[in-house]
């Protein structure tokens, strides 16, 4: 076991160091470079443009660039916001809270709601009730998350009247309920896409698993199908979830950025497209870097939690 | 004659496919709704009597039928409906495009990744990964802010963030396939590398190709929608259904006609395509089950 995450964990570093050349090339050959801001800029003479790259050290070789970058991030040391001069880490961390409050909410709803499904789907299936939900997840993932967000502001706030266009809360107010109250259609819109993964890939492990042997056994048995179902055939169906939940988690990312838009939600993905409205490459380079990192470290999450609920995982 | 009676009960695998393809209904509906999408994006814009960046502000917000705007018209008196079908013109060769680069950069990644294993392999495919690590959305948008905007920087920066998929599905293949009889007899027919790797191995993969092709317009289609959607890819007058939706919030209470059209036809369109590459890779392969 200790091989295995040992194993996991250098590959996760590696991942980081090609993940972070990525960032750092993105960054320095763009047209213009990094100083393409000021660059622009009519009250920058050539003269002062060549003594900035001086004083950043941005006329050293890239290789030499590229890891005083890289050890500058590991020690927290993420560059300046252009737009108030705030450290990125802590501009990112203060927007954090509300996209992992609208994460969490739509994994629930999604979670709950798609398992449901699948095992539903996998039980009766080829019925009614899988057909329409085979179609529905398939629609529910073509749908763009955006449009989504406009017909429910559409139905339920603009016709209906029942829930807030945007927002996180209502100036003054913020009380418990008021915040539910905003987070509701949010995080209904980014659960819909999750929900339908969750759904096909429940369904799919749910349609394995009762195929085996050992619930042909159970069943041979004479164990009622209500024990075989939950005990047998949910808990080892419900596994390879675990893998689900970090592959899944880009999409989330880059869900919720879409549903902050919308729903003028002040999050990250809200902060990634407001700098890059201002230009402000060091926030977007560093929230890009810091999603990619979170898929990263979410992905190495999932895969040693994987091996110590499955040992065949970590023997083979 | 006992083999003859068989091959005959037996269809031509071909023809088995398309059986096959064809009890897929949804399929079948999806080919059948790109083919209207197609016909009508290229024949539709000469059938209307407006110009898709006609500006009538006389008759601007007019609602859907009113008059010969079917779909009414938008916030500078446009037409929607041609600039739907212009829009999806636009769209739809954005997603073909895109798929074309996807799926050349992706063959080739994987063919060298899956062919050489070892350490090029182990190189190229710590690159696909690391690519994948970062969310679409945040890399496409990124990048969109550094470049300038347009259908030539949209197309091939929705490609830079599709190929991985397609390396990954192509390296699984030859990585397996160059071990078969067929492959061993070229190399001792004195094959070169290059042709082993694109003339046998990579069409011997071509049914997990044509899905993975199928099912990267369908994600071509929708990230367009949410690059011009957000403001970095298609830019205003050319319409593309994403940048349709661009005003279409702020406008949402007095004219919701805006946002329908747009709407429902970007996800027409990728729902045809997934159910087309769903139904293709049913037709093609039964066994590869993955959902």
């Amino acid at each position: 076991m200790a091989r295995y995450v040992l194993n996991r964990l250098a590959q996760a570093v590696m991942l980081l160091v090609i993940v972070s050349a990525i960032g750092f090339a993105i960054l320095h050959l763009a047209p213009g470079g990094p100083l393409s801001q000021y660059a622009a800029s009519a009250q920058m003479t050539q003269e002062d443009l060549d003594r900035v790259t001086k004083q950043l050290g941005l006329d050293r070789p890239l290789p030499i660039q590229y890891l005083d970058w890289f050890g500058r991030m590991l020690k927290g040391d993420w560059g300046k916001s252009y737009r108030d001069g705030d450290a990125v880490l802590s501009v990112i961390s203060s927007h954090l809270g509300a996209t992992l409050e609208l994460m969490v909410s739509a994994t629930i709803i999604a979670v709950l709601l798609g398992c449901w499904i699948g095992i539903l789907g996998a039980l009766r299936r080829y019925s009614l009730f899988d057909s329409l939900a085979t179609v529905g997840a398939m629609i529910a993932l073509s749908i763009p998350t955006f449009w989504f967000g406009l017909v429910t502001i559409y139905v339920f706030s603009v016709t209906l009247g029942w829930l807030p266009a945007g927002n996180r809360e209502t100036i003054g107010d913020g009380s418990f309920l008021d915040l539910a109250h905003h987070l509701i259609a949010p995080a209904m819109v980014l659960a819909l896409v999750e929900t339908a993964m969750w759904g096909r890939f429940m369904r799919s492990s749910m349609l394995e698993v009762i195929n085996q042997d050992y619930i042909r056994t159970a069943r041979a048995k004479g164990m009622p199908e209500w024990r075989i179902l939950t005990v047998h055939a949910l808990r080892n169906a419900l596994l390879p979830m675990i893998t689900v939940a970090g592959l899944q988690f880009p999409t989330l990312l880059g869900g919720a950025l879409v549903a902050e838009t919308v729903f003028t939600w002040p999050g990250m993905g809200r902060l990634f497209l407001d700098s890059i409205g201002y230009r402000d490459y060091p926030v977007v380079m560093g929230i890009l870097m810091f999603s990619a990192i979170m898929v990263l470290i979410g992905s190495l999450i999932a895969d040693i939690l994987y091996a110590v609920v499955d040992p065949r995982i970590r023997v083979g | 004659m006992a083999t003859a009676a068989l091959s005959a009960a037996q269809p031509a695998p071909g023809q088995a496919a398309w059986q096959r393809f064809c009890r897929h209904r949804l399929a079948l509906a999806g080919a059948v709704i790109i083919m209207v999408l197609v016909l009508g994006s290229v024949i539709g814009p000469y059938l209307l009597p407006f110009d898709d960046t006609y500006i009538d502000i006389m008759k601007r917000f007019a609602p859907p039928f009113t008059g010969a705007h079917i779909l009414g018209t938008d916030e500078l008196g446009r037409d929607v409906l041609a600039r739907l079908m212009m829009g999806a013109r636009v769209s739809l060769l954005i997603g073909i495009v895109a798929m074309v680069i996807a799926m050349a950069v992706g063959i080739v990644v994987g063919a060298f990744a899956g062919f050489y294993g070892g350490v090029v392999g182990a190189v190229l495919m710590r690159l696909v990964d690391a690519v994948l690590c970062f969310p679409t959305i945040f890399l496409l948008l990124a990048l969109a802010a550094l470049t300038e905007p347009g259908l030539v920087t949209t197309t091939v920066l929705i490609a830079a963030t599709a190929w991985m998929w397609v390396a990954r599905v192509v390296e699984a293949q030859v990585r397996s396939l160059r071990e078969r009889e067929f492959a061993v007899a070229a190399l001792a027919f004195g094959s070169s590398n290059l042709r082993i790797m694109f003339r046998e191995l990579v069409p011997n993969a071509v049914a997990p190709i044509m899905v993975a092709a199928t099912l990267n317009v369908a994600k071509a289609i929708l990230l367009e929608s949410y690059l011009s959607y957000l403001g970095y890819g298609i830019q205003p007058p050319a319409a593309s259904l994403g940048n349709m939706l661009n005003n279409a919030q702020i406008y949402l209470t007095s004219a919701p006609w805006l946002a329908i059209a747009p709407g429902v036809a970007i996800t027409l369109a990728v729902t045809s395509f997934n159910f087309l590459g769903d139904g293709l890779r049913d037709a093609l392969d039964p066994r590869m089950n993955i959902p």
